[in-house]
């Protein structure tokens, strides 16, 4: 489903992502690793098309299609989702009519109808129970005065309203406490299915204790310099990001 | 003929049309002849520095009202918070309109000025409250003093929740090329009273008009008075609103602004305390583009012990338009205890586009809390991906971002109906579809 092939990203004069390769089958959940600085938002934030990135070398291609002149919206109503690490705060719009804006833009863009108004309220109600939403949450402003767990479980509900082709979480899991991961988890856990893709960007294994990944991918310095099954979290866990320093410099 | 000149020159031949006491006579003339001296403000004055009236002035205005020239309510509804009932004082080209208003005097006065100012009855409250608190100084407001004759009275005794809003609302229907009217207004609230007012100035024509109003407020002890300005007239419309608020003891007054349209307004919106441990709101929501210019200058003078202000400006600026906010807060020795606040936040569109803000603030009491924040900015990158990233489209994001940005002002309005209405007019000028909550 995605493919990336020798991406090399900057920003500014700064090269971030030096050479990325990764591929992405519909049905698999791919975790993405790395210590500080290795370059893992950035890989995210270019996915998803933030034009403070300038893509220099490389492709990006989403079930064949190159997205590399792609704005984020339009890749958004390609089925490109990404869970923010840092939500934004909009005080003034409500998380209901947020995402009825971003639901039917994405409708307009795929030649869709508009989702009539009752519709959007069973939708919602259905994907609030789903991530053990309270209904009063849902007519507060996005994000405004959200706890970091609140704010982490609002991505992942809209996740489940926008229904994404390839949903980038990236360290959904920072500040979190146990029950609030668990809830998150509970929540990618049932919104994955064969027809979509999860990639995790994640600074800890611990995540990946309720979201099992198929793949563990470890990002360095700009270069995914380990893949490997769920187990090569654990010698990550065990090891420290040193191990993997030490690797490289050698 | 210049627009001064032919001011001072009719004086006489207005004070001839009505009915004065005498003491009116004096206070007229005094004014009259302050303004004589002074003239209409110009840029070389510090508090003009930003905004001048000099095309404006050219017009060939005309200043007198001529007779009530009739309109049907029908017409004129979608002005008006028609959805609930309302007091309403209604003025056409400055002259009463009987049939489109809604006045009392059971439990309450809301009528008309020129009543008040040629009635025996009324007396006592004019001498005690008329121009009493109006600057005698600046030019615009003696101006206004020396032709004051018509606009709302409003007087609502002690301990007095008034059950329904008073809609004040001023029409030009332009049948003159070019009208000035000078309304003034005068608001007494009572100990313990409760007031909500709204009001409009609404042009039904094309024809430039320039309304050169005064409205004076007194608020006594526990008197909360809530008073909105919905400043949203055609491109051919000039206001300048010089409004002054006396505040007693524990009383609560809010101003907010709503500056939408208009080709050039300034809101002079000035408070007196007089009293501790009472409170005062000045919030304001300004969007406008093209070539609009809207000033704001505020004061808010603490001069007892205890007492708080607040001040939130928001304005959004597109195409060629200018914004400019002067915010005084002046905190006298006695005034210990102050907090005062004051807030200016503006979003910039346009290459173009321009805001002039310059917080104010002389501080003359030691044990106080007083802050200023002004921002200038454009819309932020980072909310905007955010929302890109869900596909919202760029303009659409731009449009939520600034609507947003306009909610802080919005939610502090006590009148559902009026905040609904506001906030369409909002989403109507920024292109945002709003209105779906569970």
């Amino acid at each position: 489903m995605l493919s990336i092939k020798n991406l090399h990203a900057s920003i500014g004069d700064k090269e971030i992502l030096k050479g990325i390769n990764l591929e992405v089958k519909a049905g698999e959940i791919h975790a993405i690793m790395g210590p500080n600085g290795s370059g893992k938002s950035t890989l995210s934030a270019v996915i998803a098309g933030n034009e403070n990135y300038e893509v220099t070398e490389g492709i990006v291609s989403l079930d064949g299609e190159d997205l590399a002149d792609l704005a984020p919206e339009e890749r958004a109503h390609k089925g490109v989702f990404l869970s923010f690490q840092y939500p934004v705060e909009i005080p003034g719009v409500s998380v209901t009519n947020f995402m009825r804006t971003a639901i039917n833009e994405t409708r307009k863009a795929n030649k869709l109808e508009e989702m009539p108004a009752n519709e959007m309220l069973k939708f919602i109600r259905e994907k609030s129970e789903l991530l053990e939403i309270d209904r009063k949450f849902l007519s507060r402003s996005l994000n405004e005065g959200f706890s970091g767990g609140e704010k982490k479980r609002n991505e992942i509900f809209q996740m489940a309203m926008l229904e994404p082709k390839l949903a980038i979480l990236d360290e959904t899991d920072s500040g979190l406490d146990i029950d609030a991961l668990k809830i998150v988890a509970n929540g990618v856990n049932k919104l994955k299915s064969d027809k979509n893709a999860i990639i995790l960007i994640t600074h800890y294994q611990r995540l990946l204790d309720y979201i099992v990944p198929d793949y563990v991918h470890v990002l360095y310095n700009g270069k995914i310099v380990k893949s490997g099954g769920k187990e090569l979290a654990y010698e990550l866990e065990e090891k420290g990001y040193d191990w993997i320093k030490q690797e490289q410099e050698a | 003929m210049e627009l001064k000149e032919k001011l001072v020159s009719s004086f006489m031949a207005f004070e001839e049309q009505v009915d004065v006491h005498s003491e009116l006579h004096d206070v007229r003339t005094l004014a009259l002849k302050n303004f004589e001296n002074k003239g209409f403000p110009t840029k070389k004055e510090e508090s003009w520095k930003y905004t001048s009236l000099n095309a404006i002035l050219k017009n060939d205005f005309t200043v007198f009202p001529k007779n009530e020239n009739s309109i049907e309510f029908k017409d004129v509804k979608k002005y008006f918070i028609h959805e609930i009932d309302t007091y309403k004082l209604v003025f056409i080209d400055g002259v009463f309109s009987s049939n489109l208003s809604s006045t009392t005097h059971d439990g309450l006065d809301v009528c008309l000025m020129s009543s008040a100012l040629n009635k025996p009855k009324y007396k006592m409250v004019i001498d005690t409250y008329f121009n009493q608190i109006a600057s005698k100084d600046e030019s615009l407001t003696s101006l206004n003093t020396a032709f004051a004759n018509e606009g709302a009275y409003i007087n609502i005794p002690k301990s007095k929740v008034v059950n329904k809003p008073i809609e004040i609302m001023y029409f030009s229907t332009g049948n003159e090329a070019a009208l000035l009217v000078q309304p003034r207004n005068l608001v007494i609230v009572g100990e313990n009273s409760h007031v909500q007012i709204i009001e409009r100035h609404q042009s039904l024509n094309h024809n430039p008009v320039l309304t050169n109003s005064v409205t004076e407020i007194f608020a006594q002890k526990r008197a909360i008075i809530d008073y909105y300005k919905i400043q949203n007239d055609n491109l051919e419309a000039n206001l300048i609103d010089n409004t002054y608020v006396s505040q007693k003891q524990e009383s609560h007054v809010s101003v907010q602004t709503f500056s939408f349209g208009g080709n050039l307004t300034r809101n002079n919106l000035n408070f007196y305390h007089f009293g501790e441990r009472l409170a005062s709101t000045l919030n304001g929501i300004t969007i406008i583009g093209e070539k609009q210019h809207v000033d704001h200058y505020t004061l808010v003078q603490h001069a007892t012990p205890n007492c708080e202000s607040f001040q939130d400006y928001k304005g959004i600026f597109s195409d060629s338009s200018i914004g400019v906010f002067n915010g005084k807060v002046y905190v006298e020795k006695e005034a210990q205890k102050t907090n005062a606040f004051q807030k200016s936040n503006n979003i910039l569109l346009g290459d173009k586009s321009t805001i002039n803000a310059k917080p104010q603030l002389e501080i003359f009491a030691d044990d106080v809390k007083c802050s200023h924040g002004c921002t200038v900015g454009q819309l932020d990158e980072t909310a905007m991906f955010y929302m890109q990233s869900r596909g919202i489209p760029k303009k659409e994001a731009k449009a939520l971002l600034m609507y947003a940005f306009s909610n802080a002002v919005i939610e502090s309005i006590k009148i559902p109906e009026l905040k609904q209405r506001i906030t369409k007019i909002i989403a109507v000028k920024l292109g945002v579809k709003m209105g779906f909550d569970l």
